[in-house]
């Protein structure tokens, strides 16, 4: 049958020329629709001798299913290219910023805060606070430094009328803490703290964490160990720590803790004045009056107290050079601390 | 304090070189702070802590290191003076406790117009200290050397007998830096029988004082008790070098040898002819060095280390200390310059200072298992400065004191607390809020040409009332320029209360508890009136939100009016989560309503009629509109609510929600003449 296999070729034909799905449907529609040229060849099958209406019916709806297979392929094939088009129609410019709100950030003092907080957490210690204005007691009497002691010289303390003060240092915490708590106790007290004196390297207004240890045998060797630990911690690194004899009225023996300088590995640097070491912390073993003061029985316990700057570990974790950057609060300076 | 490098190696023995005792110094507890030259030698700045009075001299130091380096301790030879006259002057102790040692002498026919030698003027000159005359080189000389202060009066102007006694009320003295001072009758003083002559143990008095011209002097070198001298120079506001030594603590065992010290070399520059001294002692008042025992175990259990008994005893003996054994370990006497020895802690400190507290080995305390207190109301402070720098904030860090006319500009209403001895005056008055300091470092910003500002605070305000102060955790947000930072496909549009306050609702809802939070209208006098809210919590007042007033916004040079807020911490942001409900498995159904009221009518008071008038099937009442404008009457505004009901139990039929809704738009009807917007 001649007949049915030039409907087929001029079916293809047709069917590859259509650009699109509305012609392809046109063309599936002269074709294979109910008034196709293919449907209307199959009727006509009813018209040949019965000999020949068998062969001749199988041959057309081969010839159908050829064309409905070829119109498929085709549909499948115009859909992508639909659906590529409209991609394309839509393609955004990706290197355009995102649209909403900036990220703020904490206050570097803060973060540094919250990870000497952490740090200190997960060795045990308790979180403790105290007011920031204190009184006599408290800030100094408590803490073996009576009145015209010279170590108040030192203190440049800011005063109320009524006698009050700004604590001078977050050691008082450590007089409340025991009153409270008691011995055995293991806390950090980080807070604000304030000193008259307003200098390159002095604010006001500062940050000190202290921390207090008071059990049955607590000893310098373990004051030693806790320290360097935390330095380590903080820093990410295995500094080298030292403790020079220095002298506070609240604890005894005394030591100023110097580690060696982050900067320049102890090899010297303007950060350190050349020596290689930086003085990071006070320390030493808590004074039995400080204990008896804050009624722990010096016979039974000993304890070891710390303090130091917050504002310098951050400084000195983020390579900032001057201190009073930290309470100038310059946008431009706090958007440089906007990681987590 | 200053220390020449050969003026101590007069005095001991050492190989090391200057920067080698200068580190030896430090890890002994005099720590270096730099090392100078002065004329062709080394001089050592050192810091000498305050327990250490002893160690501000060149013998006081030489002590240490002898004791270091275990070499003896030499300095030059000690002579005294021939008596030459037999001249006295007369002195009476009127407060011995104060003063128990006074020692006085004449030395006749002095020079003071001699020439101070070379070698005395550069180790002055080492520490700092001008040369002025032979006189009082010398006295100068034997207190760096010996660290025994001394006073030369010029002896023609002394009337009558010297007396040391307490000042009289009302004394003035003249000084010898020519101030006149105030005193106490706290304060000692040296007199005679006129006047004071001398602030005891810190200045000389400007009268009595030697000169060019001085020929006879009297010599008074006493030792006076740290407490009778302690603070009295700084309340004058005075520091001298004798106050410094005197408040510390002087070895009482000194003056009788500085005197004589003194007398040769005044008598080997000025000439001069010595009398004998004239002493007032009173042995009880003595300071008296009382041994303290150290304990073996005790020295282990505090230092975490055990050290040998012979290092121990090697260690005390090289300070001076004299040490015997006990059955428990040891008695120790300290030597009488060491003020500082009291309890058996200082005796370990000593002896860790000398066996090094490098050689104590780390040793990490057991910890036992410990939980912390971790209650679920306490706001979690990283989480809550976390929310707010994801919604644009930067933490700032302000001064707790602020400017008093800044803060009596936003809050006339507030007392607040003065300092006595402000930094500066506009550093001088302690916070009633965080918003004095949050709008100064806003300004400053925008003068730095940051012109979007989002700044957070949390820190401690004070509030005063009734006279007494308290501390209030706070915690502040100010923002100030456009909404959003600058970007493409968003208008640039003023930030304002609304934006501040969709932050604010949204930290609450981090408490669990959004329903217990209302917006008040209410006014403070730094806000806009018509723009400012109390917020409260459970009825009770936990901050404020509002943008400030324009006037203020005016002279501070901002641009726009900043908005701003101010919570108490704990109040505001305590944790109360509602408890859990079930989830209703049946559909919502949505029915929008535009409600027509009064200008006046607030959204909370037509929210509260909403929920009045219906019944427990209505979930949520939203607002997704208010319109003002043509079609409606001036003074009236319409507000969009979408109301959206279910149920529990089964699924609402259309005629459960046109019930529910004409009964909402009848109590609204009659309870706010409201018209319902077709």
């Amino acid at each position: 049958m001649n007949d049915a296999a030039d409907l087929v070729r001029r079916a293809l034909a047709a069917i590859a020329a259509s650009a699109d799905l509305g012609t392809l449907d046109a063309v599936r529609v002269r074709w294979l629709g109910k008034k196709g040229e293919l449907t209307a060849a199959l009727k006509s099958v009813g018209a040949l001798p019965a000999a020949e209406r068998r062969a001749a019916g199988q041959d057309i709806n081969a010839a159908k299913e050829r064309v409905q297979a070829a119109l498929d392929a085709r549909r499948g094939e115009l859909e992508r290219r639909h659906v590529d088009q409209e991609l394309i129609a839509g393609r955004l410019d990706v290197t355009l910023p995102g649209r909403g709100e900036e990220r703020g950030g904490l206050h570097p003092v803060t973060q540094a805060r919250l990870r000497i907080e952490a740090l200190f957490a997960r060795a045990g210690f308790d979180l403790a606070v105290g007011p920031e204005i204190e009184d006599d007691f408290h800030n100094f009497g408590a803490l073996n430094i009576p009145e015209n002691h010279p170590a108040r010289a030192l203190h440049d303390t800011f005063y109320f009328p009524d006698g009050r003060l700004l604590r001078t240092h977050t050691s008082p915490v450590q007089i409340r803490a025991m009153l409270a708590h008691g011995a055995p106790l293991a806390v950090i007290a980080p807070g604000r703290v304030y000193r008259c004196d307003h200098d390159l390297t002095h604010s006001p207004m500062f940050h000190q964490l202290e921390g207090l240890v008071v059990g049955e045998n607590v000893s310098f060797a373990n004051m030693k160990a806790c320290l360097h630990g935390f330095l380590a911690a903080f820093f990410e690194r295995d500094l080298a720590m030292r403790l020079r004899p220095s002298y506070f009225p609240f604890t005894e023996p005394s030591a100023e803790v110097d580690m060696s300088c982050v900067f320049c590995a102890g090899a010297g640097c303007r950060t350190c004045k050349h020596s290689g070491w930086l003085e990071i912390s006070g320390c030493g073993m808590v004074h039995p009056n400080v204990l008896q003061a804050s009624g722990v029985d010096p016979e039974r316990y000993t304890g070891y107290a710390f303090g130091a700057g917050i504002d310098r570990l951050a400084m000195l974790r983020y390579g900032v050079n001057d201190l009073r950057l930290f309470f100038e609060n310059d946008l431009r300076f706090l958007r440089q601390f906007r990681a987590f | 304090m200053k220390l020449s490098y050969p003026w101590l190696k007069e005095w001991v023995d050492v190989a090391w070189d200057a920067s080698e005792l200068g580190a030896r110094l430090t890890m002994a507890g005099f720590e270096l702070e730099g090392i100078i030259a002065s004329g062709q030698y080394p001089v050592l700045e050192l810091n000498v802590t305050p327990n250490r009075g002893d160690a501000m001299s060149v013998l006081g130091l030489a002590r240490e290191v002898s004791a270091l380096v275990g070499k003896p301790l030499t300095g030059p030879a000690r002579r005294s003076v021939d008596e030459q006259v037999t001249d006295t002057w007369p002195v009476q102790v009127d407060v011995p406790a104060a003063c128990p040692t006074f020692l006085g002498r004449v030395i006749r026919g002095v020079n003071n117009q001699a020439t101070t030698p070379g070698w005395m003027s550069e180790r002055l000159q080492s520490a700092d200290v001008r040369s002025v005359s032979p006189i009082v080189d010398v006295t100068n000389y034997v207190l760096l050397e010996l660290g025994q202060p001394m006073h030369a009066y010029d002896l023609s102007s002394l009337r009558g007998e010297i007396r040391v006694r307490n000042a009289l009320p009302a004394e003035r003295l003249q000084l010898l830096d020519a101030r006149t001072v105030d005193l106490s009758d706290d304060m000692l003083v040296i007199a005679d029988r006129e006047a004071a002559v001398g602030l005891a143990g810190i200045m000389g008095g400007a009268r009595t004082a030697v000169a060019a011209g001085t020929r006879d002097v009297f010599l008074e070198v006493a030792f006076f008790a740290p407490a009778a001298i302690q603070g009295r120079a700084r309340r004058l506001g005075l520091q001298t070098d004798a106050s410094q030594h005197y408040e510390r603590g002087v070895d009482p065992a000194l003056p009788a040898r500085a005197m004589e010290r003194a007398s040769v070399l005044l008598i080997e520059i000025t000439g001069g002819r010595a009398g004998p001294v004239t002493a007032v002692e009173s042995r009880v008042h003595q300071p008296q060095r009382a041994a303290v025992d150290l304990r073996r175990t005790q020295l282990a259990r505090l230092l975490g280390a055990s050290i040998a008994p012979e290092r121990v005893k090697s260690a005390l003996g090289a300070l001076q200390m004299k040490v015997q054994d006990v059955p428990t370990g040891w008695r120790v006497t300290p030597p009488t310059h060491r003020f500082d020895i009291t309890i058996e802690a200082d005796l370990i400190e000593e002896v860790a200072r000398m066996v090094g507290f490098g050689t104590i080995a780390e040793h990490e305390d057991e910890v036992a298992q410990h939980f912390p207190q971790m209650p679920r109301a306490c706001p979690p402070e990283a989480r809550v400065l976390e929310f707010m720098s994801a919604r644009g904030y930067h933490e700032a860090i302000t001064y707790a004191f602020v400017d008093p006319r800044l803060q009596q500009r936003l809050f006339p209403e507030r007392a607040s607390l003065a300092l006595t001895n402000p930094i500066a005056s506009d550093l001088s008055v302690m916070r009633v809020s965080l918003w004095p300091g949050l709008l100064r470092a806003a300004a400053e910003n925008q003068r730095r040409q940051q012109d979007r500002i989002r700044l957070l605070e949390r820190g401690v305000c004070f509030a005063v009332t009734d006279n007494v102060a308290s501390e209030i955790d706070t915690l502040a947000a100010i923002a100030c320029g456009t909404r959003l930072p600058e970007q493409w496909g968003v208008a640039r549009v003023a930030v304002d209360f609304f934006d501040l306050k969709g932050d604010l609702e949204s930290l609450l809802a981090a408490t669990g508890a959004e329903a217990e939070f209302a917006f008040e209208t209410a006014c403070l006098s730094c806000l806009n009136s018509g723009r400012s809210a109390r917020v409260l919590r459970q009825g009770r007042p936990v901050g404020w939100i509002g943008e400030l007033h324009p006037d203020i916004a005016r002279e501070l040079d901002f641009t726009y009016p900043p908005i701003l807020f101010e919570l108490s911490f704990y109040d505001a942001l305590r944790l109360s989560p509602e408890p859990y409900a079930d989830v209703s498995r049946f559909p919502m159904v949505r029915r929008d309503v535009a409600v027509v009221v009064d200008e006046n009518v607030s959204l909370s008071a037509l929210r509260e009629r909403v929920i009045l008038s219906s019944s427990r099937l209505l979930r949520q009442c939203r607002v997704f509109d208010v319109y003002r404008g043509p079609g409606l009457e001036t003074g009236t505004k319409s507000i969009a609510l979408g109301l959206i009901f279910q149920d529990f139990y089964r699924t609402l039929t259309d005629e459960d929600v046109d019930q529910n809704v004409a009964s909402i738009v009848a109590g609204l009807r009659a309870s706010l003449n409201a018209k319902i917007r077709e």
